[in-house]
């Protein structure tokens, strides 16, 4: 976040991701779940990209087709000039040492039959960095990093409390040192008061070790807290993308809109002096998303031109690109 | 005594666990006045459910037990009326809508079924008037096409949707009281709001006082008229919700705030962190439950759990610390 240059680290240039849907008796495909239908943007080295957005909208999903954990429908992912999607199998694996995840639900992505020392240390088993004592070393040093007590490597999960568990997948993701993680909801099963310690830790580590993050949330004042640049999506695309201020403050796709108007505000006297835009009806599904604009359904402002043809994704303003004919 | 509904003086439940006893609820008083919105705040585990459960008498026994207190609603205790009395009152004079529409939800019954049960069971309504009523009800949350959809399963609506059925089940009575246990931490931020503003509109077409249970301060903001701070089983602040947000006073409501980022944070600031966990009470603490965490702690904190005072006109404080001057309040 300090440090951002203009040096572009990964570049997803299109993505699709589509989920098949068979039925029948000889399993033939009669449709597929539009998750992520054609995305481009840019991450820069050394700065955090926020991607909010409501549930099912594909911000999840567009994270780890990036990191190849899905097999892309179609388009190019670019990490520091290298085409992932063509890259062969161990060429790949190699590469995941740079690329690291944090998880959303830390109960599920530990597995409970581990020790924190083997949840921390099998990366760096798995890609020969340590051995025997080395690697008790290394996981202390992690463990330390995220501010666990190194004594308590010997436990099991299940020993620890949400936080606690949150910083165990941190140092996790940290034990190869990446360039780039993916933090996928990493504060929304944590406490409020938890949540701030999480976000103060993923800052300090970014500071220390120029990470870059892609910050995947749906609390957008937090992704305003931490990110440089935000990224909205909507039914698998994005429709704004813009440096954090100018999306808070001049949001011009209608979602955009919507979405700040519905963060809830912690002051009272906020609350009685704003107007909010509720948006009517409830999300379309992505088997079947809308021609044209796919948000027309639900927007305020859409015509019938919204419905024959599809937004281009352009620039506006300097660093400002949005998806929408009305803007 | 006579504008309140609802009043409950030092409630007490523990839970029995493998470990020990947990202090779930430790003396909690409070009083409701009829049409006020009371919003109770406080992370996982601070007992903010269970003392709203405890009220109903909801708490399963065992683990759980309400060993002290009582909770008089219309000048009656819930807590020691028959069991056939107290189940008049649930689902029909005060009435609870839980967090997850999903799982309290029966997943094998149509919407319209589980919606007319109460009707028929509280206000003996014949099955052909509760069917109508039950229309009445899904449109009145903004269920549109209502006749058609009472005769779908809870996993052909959205999440949105369930929440609106839940809380049309939760009015269904005409209650004086809805306890609303965290309902929209399930819902995204747009739902949220539609939510908010529906429950909004309600209060003032219907006129019930409603308990909104959550651990938001931002959607308490906008929905509560008093709020009450919960922290280790007791009570550490209750104020106005005007007030609370201008003029906190508890280091831990203080925390609270100034963990969440400011809406219109510019520069970069970084967020205030209250240290630490949450307690697990065994054992009816001596000292403040806070002051593990607290930064304003003095001697005083560790040998005596404050009680909740009055620090102000309708501001009451369960601290020893004067946290704007410095030093202890008199």
């Amino acid at each position: 976040m300090s440090s951002t240059n203009n040096e572009v680290l990964i570049k997803v240039e299109d993505l699709v991701m589509h989920f098949p849907i068979y039925r029948g008796v000889i399993r033939r495909q009669v449709g597929s779940v539009k998750a992520v239908d054609g995305v481009s943007f840019e991450i820069r080295k050394g700065e955090t990209l926020g991607l909010v957005g409501e549930s099912g909208c594909g911000k999840s999903t567009t994270g780890r087709t990036m990191l190849q954990l899905y097999k892309p429908t179609s388009g190019h992912v670019y990490f520091k000039g290298q085409d992932l999607v063509d890259l062969r199998p161990e060429p790949m694996r190699l590469m995941r040492r740079e690329m690291q995840m944090i998880f959303q639900d830390p109960y599920a992505s530990l597995n409970p039959r581990m020790t924190v020392r083997d949840i921390v240390g099998e990366p760096l088993m798995a890609f020969g960095q340590a051995t025997g004592k080395e690697i008790d070393n290394r996981v202390a040093e992690l463990l330390q990093l995220v501010k666990l007590n190194p004594d308590f490597s010997g436990r099991y999960p299940h020993e620890f409390s949400g936080g606690q568990r949150q910083r165990i997948g941190i140092a996790r993701a940290l034990a190869l040192n990446p360039s780039f993680i993916v933090c996928d909801e990493p504060i929304s099963a944590l406490d409020v008061s938890i949540q701030a310690q999480i976000v103060n830790l993923l800052e300090d580590l970014q500071k220390d070790f120029q990470l870059t993050y892609l910050f995947i949330a749906h609390d957008l004042s937090m992704v305003r807290h931490i990110s440089d640049r935000v990224a909205v999506m909507y039914l698998g695309v994005i429709v704004e993308l813009a440096n954090r201020n100018e999306l808070y403050q001049n949001p011009l796709h209608p979602y955009t809109q919507a979405l700040l108007s519905a963060i809830p505000v912690p002051d009272p006297v906020w609350s009685e002096t704003h107007h909010r835009t509720v948006l009517q009806g409830d999300v379309p599904s992505p088997v079947n998303p809308p021609s044209g604009c796919r948000f027309r359904t639900r927007c305020p402002i859409a015509d019938s031109h919204c419905a024959e043809v599809r937004p281009a994704f352009r620039e506006v303003a300097p660093d400002h690109f949005v998806a929408c004919l009305k803007v | 005594m006579a504008d309140s509904l609802l009043e409950v003086h030092n409630l007490e439940t523990h839970f029995k666990t493998s470990e020990g006893i947990v202090h779930a609820v430790n003396g909690v008083s409070f009083k409701l006045k009829s049409g006020e919105t009371l919003g109770v705040v406080g992370e996982s585990g601070c007992g903010k459910s269970v003392t709203m459960l405890s009220c109903l008498r909801l708490i399963a026994s065992p683990p759980g037990k309400i060993v002290a207190g009582e909770a008089l609603f219309h000048g009656k205790n819930l807590l020691t009326m028959p069991g056939e009395e107290i189940r008049k009152i649930r689902g029909a004079q005060i009435s609870m809508v839980f967090q997850d529409p999903m799982t309290s939800l029966n997943p094998v019954m149509t919407i319209g079924k589980q919606l007319a049960e109460p009707l028929m069971l509280h206000l003996g309504l014949s099955k052909e008037q509760a069917r109508k009523r039950s229309i009445e009800l899904l449109g009145l949350v903004g269920i549109p096409n209502a006749a058609e959809r009472l005769n779908d399963y809870p996993h052909q609506y959205s999440g949105g949707m369930r929440q609106r059925v839940m809380i049309a089940m939760g009015l269904s009575c005409n209650p004086e009281i809805l306890i609303a246990d965290e309902p929209t931490t399930a819902l995204d931020v747009t739902i949220q709001a539609q939510i908010v503003e529906l429950v909004k509109r309600l209060r003032q077409e219907l006129g019930m006082a409603i308990i909104w249970i959550t651990h938001d301060l931002g959607v308490v903001a906008s929905i509560a008229h008093r709020v009450m701070v919960m922290y280790g089983g007791f009570i550490i602040e209750e104020a106005p919700v005007k007030e609370l947000y201008a003029n906190p006073k508890h280091p831990y409501t203080l925390g609270l705030l100034g963990s969440l980022p400011k809406i219109n944070e510019k520069g970069r600031t970084r967020l205030f962190s209250i240290e630490g966990m949450p307690p697990i009470l065994y054992q009816k603490p001596r000292s403040c439950p806070f002051a593990p965490r607290c930064v304003y702690a003095v001697e005083r904190c560790w040998q005596e759990n404050p009680s909740l005072e009055a620090a102000g006109p309708d501001h009451k404080v369960a601290c020893w610390v004067n946290t704007e001057k410095g030093g202890e309040r008199a």
